[in-house]
């Protein structure tokens, strides 16, 4: 069995409403210096699947490839 | 003519849609996201609601469903689907509809009676002119339609873009009149044949004098004239 984290976040250009928010919501906190926030999803797998069939899995389920981007760390063997 | 109203774990207007059609005099049937057969359905309509909790994306999960893939063969053959608002979701993820449906761009769950402008469009399920504008609730956080930009030129070449927000009076501000952000305007749009048709706001709700407003009949009213004529 294999362990998986997969991060989705929105490709670049597309808006990011809640990432807005937080940004917005941390500059009336007082913090200047955030340039950006992004709001994505984490997802952890634990499978017995190789790399290519989780790649899969985000392609057909997880990640919409319209909007979203996704990356998975390997974590190695449960 | 015999409409399918599909209800997924999670839809909840589909009593709506199936209110507002027997008031028109059609005759309704329910398909459960479980079935794998349409056969006795002309027409078949995606209600609105939250399908599998929204979880993952809107509609994401309700996508494979065993009855979509039915839905798809259906929608293949030509057969008229229509997917309202959570449906709409549906159709893009399921890919009969090209693009995506983002969350609203001002941080507003939206809830009004909405102007909408009818395009001249190659849909089978409006034949209202061009430039009509009908006022039709809509109700929704993610209806922020989204794709790129060969897909929305693809889109307005074709007369895929069914459905404009709009002003009362018709007009489009600078930069577009949609409440949710959606890339140009767009509030509904329909496949290049033109039997699938997706949009955000409900037109069952603009059924029933009761509630105000009519303007929601023409969406299910024209699909049965349309279908008449076929079937001679």
């Amino acid at each position: 069995m294999a362990r998986y984290e997969v991060y989705v976040t929105y490709k670049q250009g597309i808006f990011d409403p809640p990432g807005a928010t937080a940004e917005r919501a941390l500059a009336n906190l007082g913090y200047e210096g955030v340039r950006s926030v992004k709001i994505g999803k984490y997802i952890r797998i634990e499978a017995d699947a190789d790399l290519a069939t989780v790649r899969e899995m985000c392609d057909r389920l997880l990640a919409n490839p319209v909007i979203e981007d996704y990356r998975i760390v390997v974590e190695g063997e449960a | 003519m015999r409409l399918g109203v599909v209800i997924f774990p999670g839809s909840n207007c589909e009593q709506d849609v199936g209110h507002a059609a027997r008031a028109l005099g059609i005759d309704v049937g329910y398909v459960w996201h479980g079935d794998t057969d349409l056969a006795g359905y002309d027409a078949v309509v995606l209600p609105g609601g939250f399908s599998y909790g929204d979880y993952i994306r809107c509609g994401a999960v309700a996508r494979f469903s065993p009855v979509m893939n039915e839905v798809v063969r259906f929608a293949e053959r030509g057969g008229p689907v229509m997917g309202i608002c959570n449906g709409f979701q549906i159709l893009a993820e399921a890919h009969l509809l090209p693009g995506a449906l983002l969350r609203n761009a001002g941080l507003k769950f939206i809830c009004h009676a909405q102007p909408l402008r009818v395009e001249r469009s190659v849909c089978d399920w409006l034949d209202l002119p061009e430039g009509t504008v009908v006022v039709i609730p809509v109700n929704h956080n993610e209806g922020n339609y989204y794709c790129d930009e060969a897909t929305l030129h693809r889109l307005n070449a074709n007369g895929q873009v069914v459905l404009r927000y709009c002003e009362p009076d018709g007009s489009l501000r600078p930069g577009g009149s949609a409440p949710n952000g959606a890339v140009d305007g767009i509030a509904g749009i329909c496949n290049e044949r033109g039997n699938v048709f997706g949009l955000m706001p409900h037109p069952e709700r603009a059924v029933d004098p009761l509630v105000g407003t009519t303007d929601g009949r023409p969406f299910f009213t024209a699909i049965v004239e349309r279908l008449a004529g076929v079937g001679g």
